[in-house]
């Protein structure tokens, strides 16, 4: 199956299969994911949701057991191929995770750290330092309750406000992607309201992808849904990708149907 | 079985929830067909009562559609649940219409002379009725019964019932015409023989509900729509 949407693809998995050693996490998944929308990636624990996250912007590397067969083209091209250079692919497909992980830092060094980790250069005809800052923290949706202890630390702040510190320090090296993985899952209602407002803000500048556990959350926030789960040896398979309206109301698969419903398993 | 689920509390509510429907449904199925007797026997007792009864059925809807809302709020239904739910909406306000077209039909009883009704016009008005009733019945029962099919073939009947209509209108037209005091009378039970028409278009609504509820496609599923008579009413 090629899952396809109508929308220009930013991130296109082909015949993609994720190992860690022997063990197959992901099986010939094929999936084209549209630029500039949000795309939920939902499905069982152990289905590989976090795997393909992560191939999609090789941080599986870092995992020494991992490898991968097929490929991923971004905007067509294949990240994986031996000229390209994963800290680039990174800085493109930048990626928020779970727990919020600011760096013990200042609230203003950690959105600056990456944008000059990047070669930021501020200056004539550029915003200065300060300014993307600024600008950083605003389309974060963070800007107006940190503009006064932009110099206290980042470990300071709440963990709702953490995240969008997160979020802000991913957008300061101007990606193209974001991958989120389960962003809202360790707050509460508010905060978790403030990052699916963001999630779709952000949409309109970058493409975003979004693990989460919750299906509320993926129906409310998501343009376009794709289901995982395991077959028998375990293996995370894509089981069934559309627009998220169809997924929610009236999906193909008894699987999807069974997993959003509850009766799954 | 697990007590504890909540998802087997879920499946639980809803089915109590379709027994609910169903029970509002006989209840409309009972007043149509007691308001059409009453009419036929002139039993004004009979018409007064079943015209007040009507507040049990819309009670009895009210209490369904907050069990819905609670179950919508409460559950987060999704896919087929979601369906369902909204369906249930969808079908207990149309079996609460034909409530009242059982009770306007005892209005119009109570309004007129007490002369029997012209044989014909009743036996026709009769005719409409039981078609219509058998439709909702065997709707209501494709609900239960998960039966796509006849949800599909039911709304094909109701061609018969816009012929049935047809007839009567015109006896009543014709009848207005020779016998100018005839006019009121004729008038009521063609408002009679309407309520019988809109009854059997509302099971055809139940019938799309059920469609979509069982394969998630929403589509009309009359063949006529009964166009011709409401050029007739201008
Ligand atoms: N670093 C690793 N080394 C070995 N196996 C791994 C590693 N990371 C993940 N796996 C295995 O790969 C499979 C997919 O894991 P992954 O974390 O992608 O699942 P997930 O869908 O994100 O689950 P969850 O919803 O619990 O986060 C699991 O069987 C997991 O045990
Ligand atoms: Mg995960």
């Amino acid at each position: 199956m090629i899952a396809n949407t109508p929308d220009p693809s930013a991130i296109q998995a082909q015949s993609l299969s994720v190992y860690y050693g022997d063990f197959r996490a992901l099986k010939e998944v094929n999936l084209s994911i549209p630029q500039k929308k949000v795309t939920a990636i939902i499905g069982p624990s152990g289905c590989g949701k976090s795997t393909a996250l992560r191939s999609f912007n090789r941080m599986n590397e870092l995992v020494p057991t991992a490898h991968i067969t097929g490929e991923i083209l971004f905007m067509g091209q294949n990240i994986y191929a031996s000229d390209v250079d994963p800290v680039e692919v990174r800085r493109r497909v930048g990626m928020v995770f779970q727990k919020p992980n600011p760096f013990p830092k200042s609230i203003y060094e950690n959105v600056a750290w990456g944008a000059r980790l990047n070669g930021f250069r501020g200056g004539v005809g550029h915003p200065s330092m300060d300014e993307w800052v600024e600008q950083c923290l605003h389309k974060a949706a963070l800007w107006d309750e940190v503009k006064d202890k932009l110099h206290q630390s980042g470990l300071s702040l709440s963990g709702g406000q953490q995240q969008r510190l997160c979020i802000a320090r991913a957008i300061a090296v101007k990606p193209e992607i974001i991958l989120m993985d389960e962003p809202a899952s360790a707050l509460d209602p508010i905060a978790t309201l403030k990052i699916e407002e963001l999630m779709r803000e952000l949409a309109e500048e970058y493409t975003i992808i979004v693990v989460t556990h919750n299906m509320q959350q993926a129906a409310r926030v998501s343009d376009y849904t794709a289901f995982f789960t395991m077959d028998e040896d375990r293996a995370g398979i894509l089981v069934e990708y559309g627009a998220t309206n169809q997924i929610f109301t009236n999906p193909k698969d008894s699987r999807t149907e069974g997993y959003i419903t509850g009766r799954y398993g | 079985m697990n007590p504890h689920s909540p998802r087997e509390y879920f499946d639980r509510a809803q089915q109590k929830l379709l027994q609910r429907v169903l029970i509002l449904g006989s209840m409309v199925e009972e007043a149509m067909r007691e308001a059409m007797q009453a009419l036929q026997q002139r039993d004004f007792t009979a018409a007064r009562r079943i015209y007040v009864a009507d507040q049990e059925i819309n009670e009895q809807r009210y209490a369904i559609e907050m069990e819905c809302i609670t179950l919508i709020a409460t559950q987060q239904p999704m896919a087929r649940d979601a369906r369902l739910l909204a369906a249930m909406l969808e079908i207990i306000t149309e079996l609460e219409r034909i409530g009242d077209y059982a009770k306007g039909i005892c209005k119009i009883n109570l309004l007129m002379s007490e002369a029997p009704v012209d044989s014909t016009v009743m036996f026709n008005l009769k005719q409409m009725s039981e078609h219509g009733l058998g439709m909702l019945h065997r709707a209501l029962g494709a609900f239960v019964s998960q039966d796509i099919a006849a949800a599909r073939a039911i709304p094909l009947e109701d061609d018969a019932v816009d012929m049935l209509y047809n007839q009567v209108y015109r006896v009543l037209l014709a009848a207005m015409m020779a016998v100018p005091g005839s006019v009121d009378r004729s008038n009521h039970l063609i408002w009679a023989a309407h309520n019988l028409e809109r009854m059997a278009d509302r099971v055809i609504n139940i019938c799309e509900r059920i469609v979509y509820v069982y394969t998630g496609e929403m589509k009309e599923l009359d063949g006529s729509d009964g166009l011709q008579i409401e050029d007739n009413h201008g």
